[in-house]
């Protein structure tokens, strides 16, 4: 894996500018204000220096993005280990609305479908081996390892409750 | 009517004036100082309709409205971010007064206003407003351009400049001789470097001073020890606003951002009485005869701002769009320029034709600013359609 060497430049009196070229050569990052909103920047194709878009996510949503980006990389991995034992799948699972604010131990995961949960990622953040009172937020996407029947009753059950 | 019946009626139609005046500029996407201004002339000496009793009131929240204006600059930058911009930007920032003073120079000798005139308007056309860029960079989306530090390093060190020039303005204004003028620039320097020293090493120790959990007596302790070191500062002649973008510069971290959070829609308000106050003060019959000036004004400072903003830009490897850009996110002038007039009129030594000059040339540039900073990319791309030849475009991979 090649290393990304993020340059930060302070922008006085707004915050902060943390950014990275591509393989392509354009600049992809996020402009962090002082305030905490964060915005993420992609540099035109034409003019490296100016930026196509500025995108302003709140807190939860640069979490969701973090999870999107950083969710496959570790799925991709645990499948990778799991290619010898045929019928055990990983899937990352959304959790919906009903369990915000709810522990691990309510879903009864492991109890109703079998499926265990490897991981919970938040706001881009590995949480590995999530004891039962792991307290859930809307928006976590939980690594999670089971049969295909299992992993769709555990969709299922995150969703609805 | 009763007389504060009276002064209450004025004063709520002056401010709902301003509202709606404030709304129509954000409509247009533009700076609502301009219109603050008309709203000035509106009302004032010779204007449409001239207010009477309020003054009192209005002159002194005009005050207020300048030390809150430079107490909010001095907390908008920490002291690291000032240093660093210092050290950063000084040559293109030594190009930028030589460039953009001189217009101003210029003019007030030509219109034989002496020394004292041509150091007024030298400022006056000197400083950019960074309320007004700032504004800008964020609704075109360029914060995260590349040309938007170097932007923001020049007008850092504007605002250092402002320090130690205000100070001077001030001494030679109550009329000092040379070397009562070179000790307040003595005075002015050093009393800066101690603040920016004691702002990185010890700033936490003026933080305490004015945080608190509580929202109003955080609100109280900050308004007041701002106007205590301005009322000071001004009984020393040394300027009040200085003295309140000193203490902006001391308080640091996240007492700086609450206390910016508390004064903003303070700033707001007593500002914006500032604009109308100076508007009110200005005859609006004094304008035409110096309006061909303001338009000469207008029109060079605009060119000398894209020469400083590209020169700066092209120093940091920056490519000729950004180049452009950077040049005409810097034209705006604003706030600044008038508090530097403000300063300067009813001076018996500043000729009188100066404020209307100053007003014409702010409600000028605040509106060639933001639209310069937004036509300059769509005009500089037809330019470069027009002449593939002459500068090969950009590769996409840097």
């Amino acid at each position: 894996m090649k290393a990304v060497n993020v340059e930060v430049t302070p922008l006085p009196g707004i915050g902060v500018r943390k950014d990275f070229a591509l393989r392509n050569g354009r600049r992809i990052g996020v402009v962090t204000h002082r305030d905490g909103k964060i915005e993420l920047i992609i540099s035109k194709s034409d003019d490296p220096d100016a930026c196509l878009a500025e995108i302003p996510l709140t807190t939860e949503e640069a979490g969701a993005l973090a999870n999107l980006l950083g969710a496959p990389q570790l799925v991709a991995q645990l499948t990778e280990e799991h290619r010898d034992l045929p019928g055990i799948h990983t899937r990352q699972i959304p959790v919906g609305t009903p369990f915000d604010g709810r522990t691990l131990g309510d879903t009864a995961l492991r109890t109703r479908t079998g499926v265990s949960v490897v991981a919970v990622m938040r706001a881009g953040q590995v949480h590995p081996s999530p004891t039962p009172d792991f307290t859930l937020t809307a928006g976590d996407l939980m690594v999670t390892v089971g049969t295909s029947e299992g992993l769709d009753n555990a969709v299922k059950i995150l969703k609805r409750g | 009517m009763d007389h504060t019946a009276l002064e209450l009626i004025e004063l709520g139609a002056v401010f709902f004036t301003l509202g709606l005046l404030g709304r129509l500029a954000g409509r247009i996407g533009l700076s609502p100082i301009p219109l603050y201004l008309l709203g000035g002339l509106f009302f004032g000496t010779g204007g449409v309709i001239p207010l009477s009793g309020i003054e009192g009131f209005t002159t002194l929240a005009g005050e207020v409205g300048v030390v809150l204006l430079l107490l909010l600059l001095g907390l908008e930058y920490s002291a690291t971010e000032l240093v660093t911009g210092l050290k950063r930007s000084w040559t293109a920032g030594l190009l930028d007064i030589v460039l953009n003073a001189a217009p101003g120079v210029a003019v007030a000798l030509l219109l034989g206003w002496g020394p004292v005139g041509a150091l007024v308007m030298g400022g006056v056309t000197y400083i950019s407003s960074s309320g007004i860029i700032a504004k800008v960079l964020s609704d075109l989306g360029r914060l995260g351009n590349r040309e938007t530090p170097v932007v923001l390093s020049i007008l850092v060190f504007e605002d250092l400049v402002m320090a130690v020039y205000l100070p001077i303005l001030t001494a030679v204004l109550i009329g000092v001789s040379l070397v009562g003028g070179l000790t307040a620039v003595g005075v002015s320097v050093a009393v800066l470097a101690v603040v920016l020293l004691v702002a990185l090493r010890y700033g936490r120790f003026v933080s305490a001073l004015v945080d608190s959990p509580d929202r109003e007596v955080f609100l109280l302790k900050v308004l007041g020890l701002a106007l205590l070191v301005a009322g000071f500062a001004s009984a020393m002649q040394v300027s009040a606003a200085v003295g309140a973008f000193l203490l902006g510069i001391a308080i640091s971290g996240s007492t700086a951002e609450n206390a910016t959070k508390l004064l903003e829609p303070l700033r707001d308000l007593f500002a914006a009485v500032f604009f109308v106050v100076f508007g009110l003060n200005t005859d609006p019959a004094t304008i035409p005869p110096v309006l061909a000036w303001a338009i000469v004004l207008a029109l060079s400072t605009t060119l000398t701002k894209l020469g400083t903003g590209w020169w700066a830009a092209r120093r940091a490897g920056i490519g000729p769009l950004g180049q452009a850009r950077a040049g005409a996110a810097l034209v705006a002038r604003g706030e600044f320029s008038i508090v530097i007039a403000g300063l300067a009129v009813g001076n018996a030594a500043v000729d009188e034709q100066l404020a209307a000059l100053a007003t014409t040339y702010v409600l000028l540039m605040a509106v060639i600013g933001p639209v310069a900073a937004r036509m300059v990319e769509p005009t500089a791309r037809w330019v470069r359609s027009k002449r593939p030849s002459a500068a090969p475009a950009p590769s996409a991979g840097n």
